[in-house]
């Protein structure tokens, strides 16, 4: 058994073999965290709505791949995986789903609300677009500072229908802020096509009306959108302005656990399915000679080792106690 | 001691916690170039520059949201809106955002970020531009509700407002940026704490409470009653969240009669939660019901006359305060 692999905090500092079997790597920790969650949800372990990232590892790992440890990450509600790749730990995250005080946000946010500040990870948004000013005002911040650290933004292509959706884009575009807002394009808000939700043909288009530039990234295709998103954020911080990418992708699972999905065919999503970006991906690198199916195994049993571990630890952590009910309603104590 | 204006306490409010913390910004409508539609922030773009002081589009999901997000990385924002009614097409953002991130995020992210600008009715705006949204902003937890009626208090709650560690929410009046009124000299530093209501005037035969609006016209109904003999006490709350109980509950429990003079509709109003509360600590103390004045439970007519209907004035106050005294 290999010792665990540390998540590289900043991947793009690894020398380019071992950088490329990170971001293998760290799919995998992400497929076999939520195939652990979704059994659990099944048994009844985690509450409320737990929406799955299975199929889209490669936008979150390439994408945070590209970035600065420092630059600020923002996402929607389908959030483990970049709280994952960003660097948390899967006990923490696990531990959050099962509602426990040792979670990432203390048991107090959910699967929709995982937050990392140690990681500049600054969640987890719940509302579709909402979270878009917000990270226009991450990036306000750090131009407000002279800093050249940029803001990664991730959302559905659902959000690009919201006001806040526009709102943010403006005003980013206006004022010339180092954000890049990341469109996971996986076809469906919930169970809308996108072509039966949005005016435009291609998601990429909705930069246009704002002067802003764009690029579109293949979502299965993990280097692709690492390339992409460094691209578009060494340009970034050479000239702080927003910049617009849609990853093209795809989600296994439906919307949310409670969701079958009936809104597609099966040839659709077995199509879909033989682009899995973990399989691709792999199999580059074995035709590459970069890796072997030996090497390839290791890889995966400490992902699920690790996600078991997660659950274990998860299981055996304690919630909060009913006396902090009041201490996070603000932060100097007051309470009403 | 010497005297300004409400508007001009709230201008020097910014102004020295700009001067005193360089994380402080003011982002809004019109707020630069302009100087405010109100006038408000007079002055400040040229003292502090457009890094600091900025005109926004009209866009108020956006802007108060980028303030909100600028704040979970330590900046400390001044949103204006340009009234409260515009806030409602932000109030995702200032209910959502602002208020749960503390609790979602475990904790870790706390919103230091003042909402401000006029509140509440002015003069013949209809129904859309009258909002008196305190009941509204005070029903979520997380956010404080300041409600100023005095430039003294303008001055000393907003500017515990942008110091407070939280979002809170500063609720001004356009019908009381012009009053003028006593303040310390500018050497002193004024800062007036979140969830102190203050005793305007002493009596022992009935409490009004009041707030924002509605205090002038407390106090001139209290005059009034004076010469009626009746010695009205008036309580200005000056913040609704956090809500002062204890004097509210001790007042009433001197005069044991009680008239709440609010600016917003009475229906789930702030009046509605404080006869709640009154009646729950001190209901043995009670000689009569708890009453309310309040605007009517119609949207805003733009007629004067009408609109006059709508509003609490100081006669609606007396004939309440006649009605606990089965007068």
């Amino acid at each position: 058994m290999p010792a665990t692999i540390p998540v590289e905090k900043d991947a793009t500092k690894l020398p380019g073999l071992e950088r490329e079997l990170h971001l293998l790597y760290q799919m995998l920790l992400i497929r076999r965290f939520e195939e652990r969650a979704s059994q659990a949800y099944q048994q009844q372990k985690i509450g409320g709505f737990c929406h799955l990232y299975i199929g889209q590892e490669a936008v979150a790992v390439g994408a945070l791949a590209a970035a600065r440890q420092d630059d600020y990450v923002i996402t929607a509600y389908r959030d483990h995986a970049h709280v994952i790749a960003r660097g948390a730990s899967l006990n923490a995250c696990m531990a959050e789903l099962l509602g426990k005080a040792t979670g990432c946000s203390r048991g107090l946010g959910g699967s929709m609300h995982f937050f990392d500040r140690a990681n500049h990870m600054y969640g987890g948004h719940a509302i579709v677009g909402g979270h878009l000013p917000l990270a226009s005002g991450l990036a306000f911040a750090s131009k407000y500072r002279g800093e050249d650290r940029c803001t990664l933004c991730f959302l559905g292509d659902g959000a690009i229908n919201q006001g806040a959706f526009h709102e943010a884009f403006n005003l980013s575009a206006l004022w010339k802020l180092p954000v890049a807002f990341i469109c996971e394009n996986n076809l469906f808000g919930m169970g809308t096509h996108v072509a039966r939700a949005a005016s435009v043909k291609e998601v990429a288009t909705r930069a246009k009306g704002y002067d802003m530039p764009s690029m579109i990234a293949d979502g299965m295709d993990v280097r692709h959108m690492r390339d992409t998103v460094y691209t578009a954020l060494q340009a970034m911080r050479k000239k702080p302005h927003p910049f617009f990418i849609e990853a093209r992708t795809y989600r296994y699972r439906g919307h949310s656990m409670s969701d079958p999905a009936t809104y597609r065919t099966k040839e659709e999503l077995e199509k879909y399915k033989q682009e899995d970006p973990i399989a691709d991906f792999k199999a580059i690198l074995l035709s590459e000679g970069k890796l072997d199916e030996t090497k390839f195994q290791e890889l995966d049993r400490e992902a699920k080792r690790l996600s078991a571990e997660a659950m274990r630890f998860a299981e055996e952590s304690s919630e909060l106690p009913l006396e902090d009910l009041h201490k996070y309603t603000f932060v100097d104590g007051a309470d009403r | 001691m010497r005297e300004i204006s409400y508007r001009q306490a709230l201008n020097e409010a910014m102004e020295e916690e700009m001067m005193r913390d360089p994380d402080v910004f003011l982002i809004g409508e019109e707020v630069a170039e302009y100087n405010g539609a109100y006038k408000v922030s007079q002055g400040l773009l040229e003292k502090f520059g457009p890094k600091r002081v900025l005109d926004t589009p009209i866009s108020e999901a956006g802007f108060a949201g980028l303030g909100i997000g600028a704040a979970m990385v330590g900046l400390r924002p001044i949103v204006e809106f340009m009234t409260f009614s515009f806030s409602l097409v932000a109030f995702d953002q200032v209910v959502n955002n602002a208020p749960n991130m503390l609790i979602m995020s475990g904790g870790q992210f706390n919103i230091p970020i003042v909402f401000r600008g006029p509140n509440g009715p002015a003069h013949q705006l209809g129904a859309t531009h009258s909002h008196a949204t305190e009941p509204l902003y005070s029903n979520f937890p997380g956010l404080k509700v300041a409600v100023p009626a005095t430039p003294r208090d303008a001055k000393g709650l907003l500017k515990t407002a942008i110091r407070d560690d939280n979002p809170v929410l500063v609720l001004e009046s356009e019908l009381l940026y012009n009053i003028a009124g006593p303040i310390e000299d500018k050497e002193v530093e004024l800062l007036i704490p979140l969830g102190k209501a203050e005793l305007k005037r002493e009596g022992v035969d009935v409490t009004i409470i009041c707030y924002a609006q509605t205090v002038r016209m407390a106090l001139a109904a209290a005059e009034y009653l004076a010469k009626q003999g009746i010695q009205a006490e008036v309580l200005d709350l000056r913040s609704i969240k956090p809500l002062d109980r204890e004097t509210i509950i001790s007042s009433v429990s001197k005069t044991h009669r009680c008239v709440i003079a609010e600016q917003n509709k009475p229906f789930c109003g702030i009046g509605a939660e404080i006869a709640f509360q009154v009646q729950r600590e001190i209901f043995d103390e009670l000689d009569a019901p708890v009453l309310r004045v309040a605007q009517e439970e119609v949207p805003m007519p733009y007629n004067e006359r009408l609109e006059a209907a709508v509003l609490p004035s100081q006669e609606k106050i007396i004939e309440a305060v006649y009605q606990v005294c089965y007068l």
